[in-house]
């Protein structure tokens, strides 16, 4: 699947939830499914820290495809951490540089990626696309 | 009183969030505004727009009376005994950079200032700067576990050294009254000058600025029912006059010329150039509408509500609350066991309720009790218990959800 039929895939499941609650009980699943990263990793360098919550960040990159693991102490942040994470694991670095995750606002997400929430996810898409420039060179 | 009657004062209580009726527990860090604030403001930019002081027109002059009528207004509220000693400000941060600036000119090395564990952002960052800048030291008064400051510590820190004694009338993330007769009255013995910062006090309880015998007052608009970007700040005549100006400009000269200025009168040496006139106009209709109010009636009315909402809380499994002094107005910081504050923030938000979360820029208060921050409802004089048990029940339907 490409990154727009992956967003795509996304839109149509959110689709189904015209009730708040219930969508945000399914982003809260979503982070279940959260590719973790593993404890040794959550360093300070891999810390990126909102006010309102925090997020680490792991990225690496396998034979042109990028790997990211994260975590954040908010199970929100955490489940919408996992649908960006769903979208551009496994796609190359240049494909991930390039994207712009239009589909979280498409979903009614887009508040949380907001820079004035300050919950550390605007750092992380900018620290993700930063290591995919770099896989890329 | 009749809540009701009040409320209907608040056009934006009737609004809808995600499809819900609006439920604002937000109130520390801003109130919403009456309709006769709302109106007063319009009317000014409809009708009477003109830059005040300074003109012979009709406009002009009649800006510049309504202007120095709310200044007026709000000496008679606050019980200062000279209208010139109401300074107009952007708010309470303003104020207190402003008293930091000009009358931390006077302080030399080695000088003290002592503020208190509990202090705003606003009341910290100002005092470590002039310090850097003066080599002053800054003393810090500690808090216990309820929230409540030490004042026993307070008297020890207390030397002819201290110049100035700063601290917050009622903390805005635990919402602890202090005592600051006892404050002022014991630093005024040393010598030293005390600034309060009333950014949580005028909207809740009454505050005479005469009665408590404080050097400076300061707050701001936005917290007290009116426009945001104008505040006050109160200092006594004598200090105020001694006080070199903070900032240069239009209005607060007498002369120019290109060597030598000659500086202008109080109020006006420490407003230069065009005031918010609106902002000045629309808070001095703010403080009419609290004249409108019986403020014991405001006390007995949020005391009730703080009570029933912690009642109701208590039996929250996992809850534990931060901020539970003995004196304390309606603010309820607290944490539930296992929850993030952003999580149940951005939940409650979906069922139309707005309270804070996160550290309340008060990260010292966060620290001393090792956590990230708190979720924070805060109440004013338009809340019900209503709105408690709405507040209630959707925490009750959040909860499991979180932690499933
Ligand atoms: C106790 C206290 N001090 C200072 C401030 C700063 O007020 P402002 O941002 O209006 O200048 C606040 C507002 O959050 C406050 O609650």
């Amino acid at each position: 699947m490409t990154i727009q039929e992956k967003e795509q895939e996304i839109i149509d499941e959110f689709a189904i939830y015209d009730d708040w609650m219930d969508k945000y009980e399914y982003i809260i699943e979503l982070g279940k499914d959260l590719p973790l990263i593993k404890e040794q990793l959550k360093t300070d360098d891999r810390l990126i820290k909102g006010c309102q919550s925090q997020v680490w960040l792991n990225a690496e990159c396998e034979n042109n495809k990028m790997k990211f693991t994260a975590d954040s102490d908010a199970i929100i942040t955490k489940g919408i951490i996992a649908l960006l994470i769903r979208v551009v694991n496994d796609e190359s670095p240049a494909d991930v540089a390039k994207s712009e995750f239009k589909f979280i606002s498409e979903i009614g997400l887009q508040e949380h990626l907001s820079p004035t929430r300050s919950n550390g996810l605007v750092s992380m898409v900018k620290e993700m696309k930063l290591n995919a420039l770099k896989a890329a060179k | 009183m009749d809540i009701q009657k009040i409320r209907s004062q608040f056009p934006i209580l009737e609004e809808k969030i995600h499809g819900k009726p609006l439920v604002y527990f937000d109130n520390g860090a801003t109130t919403q505004k009456p309709l006769s604030v709302i109106n007063r403001i319009e009317n000014y930019y409809t009708k009477e727009n003109a830059n005040i002081h300074r003109g012979v027109h009709t406009l002009s002059q009649e800006a510049t009376t309504a202007y120095e009528n709310a200044r007026n207004t709000i000496q008679t509220y606050i019980g200062a005994q000279h209208n010139h000693e109401i300074i107009f400000t952007k708010g309470t941060t303003d104020g207190i950079n402003l008293v930091a600036n000009s009358f931390g000119e006077l302080l030399k090395p080695g000088d003290e200032i002592i503020i208190s564990a509990m202090e705003h952002h606003s009341n910290i960052v100002p005092w470590q700067m002039l310090c850097e800048r003066k080599g002053c030291k800054l003393r810090i008064i500690p808090m216990n576990a309820k929230g409540e400051l030490e004042l026993e510590v307070f008297e020890r820190l207390l030397s002819e050294r201290t110049k100035l004694v700063a601290v917050t009338h009622i903390s805005n993330s635990l919402g602890t009254v202090n005592d600051v007769e006892q404050i002022i009255k014991k630093s005024h013995a040393v010598g030293a000058k005390v600034l309060i910062d009333g950014a949580q006090s005028i909207q809740h309880i009454k505050v005479d600025v005469q009665a408590l015998d404080c050097d400076f007052y300061v707050f701001s608009g936005h917290k007290l029912f009116g426009p945001t970007g104008i505040g006050v700040l109160y200092g006594k005549e004598a200090l105020l006059n001694n006080m070199p100006p903070y900032q240069g400009g239009g209005d607060m000269i007498k002369e120019v010329t290109l060597t030598k200025t000659t500086y202008n009168d109080l109020p006006h040496k420490f407003e230069a150039g065009t005031p918010n006139i609106a902002g000045g106009i629309g808070l001095g209709t703010a403080f009419e509408f609290l004249n409108s109010l019986n403020m014991d009636d405001v006390v007995a009315h949020e005391q009730e509500l703080l009570n029933y909402a912690t009642q109701a809380l208590t039996k929250i499994e996992g809850i534990q609350f931060y901020g539970e002094a003995a004196n304390k107005t309606s603010v309820i910081s607290f944490l539930i066991e296992g929850l993030h504050p952003y999580d149940v923030g951005t939940l409650l938000d979906k069922m139309g309720i707005a309270v804070r979360t996160g550290h309340h820029c008060t990260q010292p208060v966060m620290d001393q009790f090792k956590i990230p921050g708190t979720i924070r409802a805060s109440f004013a004089i338009y809340n019900t218990k209503e709105e408690v048990d709405i507040f209630i029940k959707a925490l009750e339907r959040i909860i499991p959800i979180l932690k499933n």
